[in-house]
């Protein structure tokens, strides 16, 4: 999809009319489009090229990428300063943000820095406790909770305040986003909880990885029946597993992961177990692809990135649409950033 | 104590509707504690408070109490202060991510609030970010003192 409007790459689009950001996921999904998002690692290191090289393994094949905000606990480098390198050349990142680390304070200050730096898109997380990382010794901060970030935010952009009530004198143009988790317990309560987050001011969410999905279209259907369907763009978490024993262990050790019995017998009972934990990740993209509701998925193939291009290709979800990215437009083999 | 905790939730809705009659007299006292000043009795109230809701809930003195909103199950006994539901990371059982040998303070919350006739609803509602200057106040007294200054201006 090649927008008519299409600026200088690290510059925001217009902002359509009906529309809260100048970023090209709100286009896409707004425009009807299966949109793909997926998750890069941060590296650990000072080295903007080491962000870059993550994020180029993703041309081609995604319309936004998630910075992750210190997952799992763990310290990386931070969420902005992706985000800001990542803008800087054209890219559509989607800036994690944790409660886990900072206060409203830091937080409401980042909101704004990242806006600032082109980021359009932000997605609200409550973050894993310290204990999961390895900083287990730091203090854990959750002075708000995930939903009532998205309320903050929410009003910092339609109402132009902090929460203080102190006036912007420039409110950031932000498509905010939340995480849901449909297979988590207490199950029956999930869409409720999403419901509130799309309540609280989410535009968008995307899930805790699907292996399960008659699940997902319980809770799917569930949503529906609360009315949240036509309020926020529902984005799938996909990922592939490697191999039937790295699958048992995630499903022991990450809380929140569930992955059913059939999916594990698959993949240990194939040759090739990492080619088989990608094409369930396939035939799970193909069947939730058509649930009512599903506006895209989001991959997060977490130490194997290298396989999303392979996963999103095999799959067809882009219907021959090419994401942008930075030498799309170019007919000359110049890099992008020799523009700017 | 945990298993008062839980006595607690099992007993939602005979709470909710001691918590309302409670409501009732405290509010109705407001002429009385703003004789005698609001400051002078934080002190003790936030004592009384601090033991009767402490061995019930576990409350943690917030300030700000949610309990009506929780299904009686105290939110801010959540590792994670989650205010508004739980966290992607419950474990099967409906175990806390943190704390395994703990019962996710939300799955209680929601077993709380369908033994409640207001505390059905209440759970829905997204609850505002945590005052934080709050924390060891006395809720009752805010309660008692926001609800009778509104009764106050109601007849002028």
């Amino acid at each position: 999809m090649k927008f008519d409007d299409e600026p200088a790459p690290g510059l925001p689009l217009p902002v359509l009319p009906g529309h809260v950001s100048p970023g090209r996921l709100e286009r896409v999904l707004r425009a009807g489009a299966f949109a793909v998002t997926a998750e890069l690692d941060p590296p650990d290191s000072t080295d903007a090229e080491e962000v870059y090289k993550r994020a180029r393994i993703f041309d081609g094949y995604v319309d936004a990428i998630n910075s992750t905000d210190g997952s799992g606990a763990n310290c990386h480098m931070s969420s902005v300063a992706v985000c800001a390198l990542l803008t800087r050349i054209g890219y559509a990142p989607i800036m994690q943000i944790s409660c886990r680390d900072r206060n409203r304070i830091a937080i409401q200050g980042e909101i704004l820095g990242g806006a600032a730096m082109g980021v359009a898109n932000m997605l609200c997380l409550t973050g894993d406790d310290v204990g999961a990382g390895d900083h287990p010794q730091s203090k854990p901060v959750f002075d708000l909770d995930c939903m009532s970030l998205l309320g903050i935010a929410k009003s910092m952009r339609d109402e132009k305040r902090f929460q203080s009530g102190r006036k912007l004198t420039t409110a950031p143009q932000v498509f905010f986003g939340a995480a849901a988790n449909p297979f988590g317990e207490p199950t029956a309560w999930r869409a409720q909880r999403t419901a509130k987050k799309v309540a609280a001011g989410a535009d968008f969410i995307q899930t805790q990885y699907c292996y399960d999905v008659p699940m997902l279209k319980r809770w799917m259907q569930e949503l529906d029946d609360l009315g949240v369907l036509g309020k926020a763009f529902i984005l799938v978490g996909v990922g592939p597993l490697k191999s039937a024993k790295g699958a048992e262990w995630i499903r022991r050790k990450v809380p929140g992961v569930h992955i059913p019995d059939a999916v594990i017998k698959r993949i240990a009972g194939a040759q090739d177990q990492a080619r088989e934990g990608k094409q369930v990740c396939i035939d799970i993209v193909n069947e939730v692809r058509d649930i009512k509701g599903v506006a895209g998925v989001h991959v997060m193939a977490y130490r194997q990135e290298e396989t999303v291009a392979d996963i999103i290709q095999s799959s067809g979800v882009l219907a021959g649409r090419v994401p942008w990215y930075p030498t799309r437009d170019t007919t000359t083999t110049t890099p992008a950033e020799a523009t700017l | 104590m945990y298993a008062v905790r839980r006595w607690s939730v099992r007993h939602a809705r005979g709470l909710e509707i001691f918590y309302d009659a409670f409501e009732w007299v405290v509010v109705a006292l407001h002429p009385l504690w703003k004789r005698i000043g609001y400051e002078r009795l934080e002190a003790p109230f936030a004592f009384l408070e601090r033991v009767v809701k402490g061995l019930l809930f576990d409350c943690q003195m917030c300030g700000q109490c949610a309990l009506s909103s929780t299904g009686m199950s105290c939110s801010m006994n959540c590792p994670k202060n989650l205010r508004n539901g739980p966290c992607g990371g419950v474990r099967e059982g409906g175990f806390c991510e943190v704390k395994p040998e703990m019962r996710c303070v939300w799955v209680e919350a929601f077993e709380g609030s369908q033994r409640m006739k207001e505390g059905r609803e209440l759970i829905k509602v997204v609850q505002l970010p945590v005052d934080r200057r709050l924390q060891g106040r006395s809720s009752w007294l805010i309660v008692a003192k926001q609800k009778g200054e509104a009764r106050e201006v109601k007849p002028a």
